[in-house]
């Protein structure tokens, strides 16, 4: 049995399903990422987590027990809220001290702990400095810390980078990634943001309208995301849906996609012919050339439509002839060169037959 | 500071403490009032009446007497106001206006009228003082009377001054960030240790405000303590009224007002310090971990 087990777990306001029978089994030490748009419920499961709101039916088990009779203040989960909620009246040192002072630690050790966990968020030296006096960044770690000092089973934490600027953003990333791994302490994780999930995660569910998606390693989400949601949702992709042409000899499809043509796609796929199926394709799967490429599986021809330049990858969307639109990513890898093709340019687009991941509806 | 607020300053309040210093150094008048103020080439200042008020133990008993009444007037307003401000605070915003309107709905009546009724609940023949009375027999205890007496006094001190600790009070907990108490129920605080260590700390701006706003009226009230106080609950607002319209001794009536008013100001700076101290400055952390 996992760690912490959802089981079943239903909430609902008013006529709004907020979580639908949501599973999931995270796992001791992990770096768990509840993912999704706002409004997919991942919030409300991470305050059931907490305690602060409780499930309509389905239970929440921790270590075998289940948490249900237990107010927030008895659980042995810390959360990080979002507007980090440290204490104004108290100095760095209060606010960290506060969970040790509730837990009725002896007075004599408070100090060392509070030293601990300070050194583990690297905020040697700020102890006595009052939250409006640190910068997002600092009142950050200190929620951090003061959150991680009585080293609680498992850690929530509410879209912690959401409200810090871009290069702060990464560097604090990066810590989150080490400090787990130091504390040895199960993260669970909630953001809205794919990259920062991509980024930081052992596994991530991906969640929408209420329900789990797609729980799995982040290269298995971004690589063969299971829904169109999924793939729309996390990093930019081109959706071709159409009815299954023909089931080729070895574990191929051939898709008849409106307005481009068919579409062929390596898959374990057994979908009848006719039956509606997508392809997921990454842009930056899908060779561009000036001239007719060679015998690659897909081929289709158009004329750049626009661009995105930026700075280490330019973004193309290529008008077919039919009027569909691809999006095509190349690397500026060759120095001094900034852009490959101009607008209006006319392109040769290819790509293989596994570039892509087929997705049955 | 200048121009209209300098002027409202000057003409409402620097002229007439001017005017009240000086009649307290003057001989009050043969028939009351001022004595004249230049007689036989002789200027009229002293300081007989500031002799008698620091001599005659009696007027500083009445002031301590005073000071005693305002702060029992301030914390039971206090233990009152403050879970009537939280509830109003925690209601649901379409609620919130109608209760903040009960609370001032008593302004729209006459003061005197309100005490006067206090007279008519507090009077022998009312349901309280028969009930109350009722039960100490019950005990084989004499009757009390709850009219004219330190009680009836305290009582309706409390009444006059709740929402002037009610309004401050709700101010301050209605700007709570509910995150907070999340926060701390979250790291293991229960109902209890959420109040003591993020409500009650994070509301003291509030209660000093507001208990300066109880604390000063209540130290000058004449009224209360006249229609509803026994022979013994005069206050130092009935002796100054006494002085000036009674035994027409202005001097000595300025120097029980500058007296109070120098005592209030004290108390209300003592206050406003308090108060900014507690309000996240560097040196408030001692107090908040106590």
């Amino acid at each position: 049995m996992a760690l912490l087990e959802i089981q079943n777990v239903t909430r609902r306001f008013g006529d709004f399903t907020a979580v639908d029978k949501v599973s999931i089994g995270i796992e001791s030490g992990e770096f768990f990422t509840l993912l999704g748009p706002s409004g997919c419920g991942k919030t409300t499961l991470l305050r059931m987590i907490a305690g602060f709101d409780l499930p309509d039916g389905g239970r929440i088990l921790l270590n075998g027990e289940d948490l249900a009779g237990r107010p927030p203040e008895q659980r042995p989960v810390r959360t990080v809220f979002q507007s980090y909620a440290l204490f104004p009246h108290m100095t760095v040192e209060g606010n960290v001290a506060f969970p040790l002072q509730m837990a009725k630690t002896p007075a004599v050790d408070i100090p060392a702990k509070i030293a601990a966990a300070l050194e583990d968020v690297r905020l040697q030296g700020f102890g006595k400095r009052y939250p409006h006096e640190l910068s997002g960044g600092q009142k950050q770690r200190v929620a951090i810390g003061r959150a991680l000092v009585t080293h609680p089973t498992v850690l929530l934490l509410d879209e912690p980078l959401a409200a810090l600027d871009a290069k702060l953003r990464e560097e604090m990333q990066l810590e989150l990634i080490n400090l787990q791994k130091e504390v040895g302490i199960t993260f669970v994780y909630v953001t809205h943001d794919q990259t920062e999930a991509l980024a930081l995660s052992h596994r991530i569910a991906v969640m929408n309208k209420g329900r789990v998606e797609q729980l799995d390693e982040p290269s298995r989400i971004y690589g063969f995301p299971r829904t169109r949601f999924v793939a729309d949702f996390i990093g930019q992709c081109n959706l071709f849906s159409g009815p299954v042409a023909s089931r080729g000899s070895e574990g191929t499809i051939t898709l008849d996609v409106p307005a481009l043509g068919p579409v062929r796609i390596a898959t374990d796929s057994k979908l009848s012919p006719g039956r509606p199926g997508t392809i997921a394709l990454r842009p930056e799967k899908i060779r561009i050339r000036a001239t007719s490429g060679d015998g690659a599986d897909n081929h289709f021809r158009g004329t750049v439509a626009d661009l995105l330049y930026l700075g280490d990858v330019t973004v193309y969307r290529i008008a077919t002839a039919g009027g569909v639109r691809i999006e095509a990513l190349l690397a500026n890898s060759q120095s001094g060169s900034a852009k490959f093709f101009e607008v209006g340019d006319a392109v040769d687009l290819s790509w293989a037959v596994d570039a892509g991941h087929f997705i049955e509806e | 500071m200048s121009g209209p607020p300098l002027l409202y300053l000057l003409l409402f309040f620097a002229i007439p403490s001017l005017i009240m210093v000086l009649a307290s150094f003057r001989s009050p008048g043969e028939f009351g009032g001022l004595a004249p103020f230049l007689e036989d080439g002789k200027v009229d200042l002293n300081l007989d009446s500031y002799a008698r008020f620091f001599t005659d133990p009696v007027y500083a008993q009445i002031f301590l007497k005073s000071v005693w009444y305002a702060l029992l007037t301030t914390l039971f307003c206090l233990a009152l106001a403050y879970p009537l401000a939280a509830l109003i605070a925690k209601s649901p915003q379409r609620y919130r206006d109608l209760l903040l309107l009960l609370v001032i709905l008593p302004f729209w009546s006459n003061f005197l009228i309100r005490v006067y009724a206090w007279m008519i609940i507090l009077g022998p023949n009312a349901a309280l003082a028969r009930s109350v009375n009722g039960a100490l027999a019950w005990f084989g205890h004499e009757p009390v009377p709850l009219l004219f007496s330190s009680f009836a006094v305290l009582v309706c001190l409390v009444y006059v001054h709740l929402p002037f600790m009610v309004l401050p009070l709700y101010a301050n907990l209605e700007k709570h960030d509910q995150a907070l108490l999340d926060a701390a129920q979250d790291l293991g605080a229960n109902a209890w240790q959420r109040f003591w260590r993020i409500t009650f700390p994070l509301s003291l701006p509030g209660v000093y405000a507001g208990a300066a706003l109880v604390f000063i009226p209540a130290l000058g009230i004449f009224a209360i303590p006249d229609i509803l106080g026994g022979p013994g609950d005069s206050l130092i607002g009935n002796v100054i009224k006494q002085q000036f319209l009674e035994t027409r001794d202005w001097p000595f009536g300025s120097v029980l007002s500058i007296v109070l008013t120098v005592a209030a100001l004290a108390l209300a700076g003592l206050a406003a310090w308090i108060g900014r101290r507690n309000l996240g400055a560097p040196s408030s952390a001692k107090q908040a971990r106590a």
